[in-house]
């Protein structure tokens, strides 16, 4: 009789809303917990922990992805008025903006033209196929833009959405390491060019450093999502012959 | 709290009707973002600040921006089978265009930095 109920409760949980929802929170809860037992090291990131443990655990019940997103979107759903709320940190870095705006545009330009055009053409040199490679080279701009290009372009939206979150942990671990070598030192430096590489991620690990650092980088990812968006399109057109 | 998480809503809803209306390239929260950056600014030449629930809105909702980015991200587990095939290319691709954008961004920025005050910029150190 039990096992007969308990099953019943599963089969009714597992399809609603509220049990993903509350699963995708506690993933995030222990996640973060592990992060900060690891002393805040930037290698236990909190979203790829949360990512590995939500999808063992979908695997591990045979639950399909979209089972899952109908009650995780409540979570993905705050990350438009989150970026809307960026603008409050950035409205705190007002003055500093003005005066540094030529040098962050000319290390905007560079850093994101670096950035889709080697994750193009190194692709297509270890043999990426051609949608793959379309779908790498919005990856340093935010999630929604991504996927808006991607599709524009030819590539995968949702395999593009993987990308850039890949990108983001990728861009959150390695950037106090890579600051160390290139001895980068300045708040604004470090927080812009997180946020034009590691686009949400970098900027919530940015604000974890402090809220300059935030600031910056919730610069460099705005900044970026509007050069990518406007550039890539055309850039892809005419690096096309040399992907064939 | 909420009224601050209206005025958040709108001004995301304003940058979606602006974006579909001028059919721009750009996700409708990016020029949200933007217009609340403008009205920020104005209000700033009328020397209002800005407000405290706002400020503390977009601190719990920035607090943990990486949360915000779980659920897209579990859906790497529909591609798994691709990023096997492709390991190579994608692993290649995403760890040499992310170091070599931070880095360029950064080394640009310092070297133009550098020249533009002269003795550094150590002005928040």
């Amino acid at each position: 009789m039990m096992p007969e109920r308990l099953n019943q409760t599963w089969v009714y949980l597992s399809a609603s809303p509220l049990f993903w929802l509350t699963m995708t929170l506690v993933a995030y809860q222990l996640a973060f917990y592990l992060y900060q037992r690891c002393g805040q090291r930037p290698i236990a990131n909190p979203v790829l922990i949360s990512i590995i443990l939500l999808v063992s655990l979908l695997t591990a019940t045979n639950t399909p992805y979209h089972r899952y997103f109908e009650g995780a979107q409540f979570v993905h759903f705050l990350l438009g008025p989150a970026t809307v709320a960026l603008a409050i940190p950035l409205y705190g870095q007002f003055r500093k903006l003005v005066n540094m705006a030529g040098p962050l545009a000319i290390a905007l330009v560079g850093g994101s033209l670096t950035a889709m055009l080697s994750a193009v053409f190194v692709g297509h040199w270890f043999g990426g196929s051609l949608p793959t490679l379309l779908s790498l080279a919005p990856k340093s701009v935010t999630t929604p833009i991504a996927m808006g290009i991607a599709e524009n372009i030819g590539g995968h939206p949702s395999l593009a959405a993987v990308m850039v979150i890949v990108t983001g942990i990728l861009g959150a671990m390695v950037a106090q390491t890579l600051y160390r070598w290139l001895n980068i030192r300045d708040d604004a430096v470090a927080g812009f060019a997180l946020g034009v590489s590691a686009h949400g991620i970098g900027t919530a690990r940015a604000f974890q450093i402090n809220e300059t650092t935030g600031a910056f980088a919730a610069l460099g990812m705005g900044l970026n999502g509007l050069l990518t968006a406007a550039a890539l399109p055309g850039i892809v057109s005419w690096i096309r012959p040399w992907l064939q | 709290m909420i009224a601050a998480l209206t005025w958040l809503l709108l001004y995301q809803l304003a940058g979606e009707v602006l974006a579909r209306v001028l059919s721009l390239p750009v996700p409708g929260p990016v020029i949200g973002m933007a217009l609340l950056f403008g009205t920020l600014v104005v209000r700033g030449y009328l020397g209002r600040p800005i407000p405290q629930p706002m400020q503390q809105t977009a601190n719990v909702l920035l607090q943990h921006l990486s949360l915000l980015f779980v659920p897209a991200g579990t859906g790497i587990m529909i591609y798994l089978q691709l990023i096997a095939e492709e390991w190579l290319p994608i692993t290649a691709a995403l760890l040499v265009s992310t170091v070599g954008g931070m880095a360029m961004t950064a080394l640009i920025l310092k070297a133009l930095m550098g020249r533009q005050q002269p003795g550094g910029v150590s002005d928040d150190a």
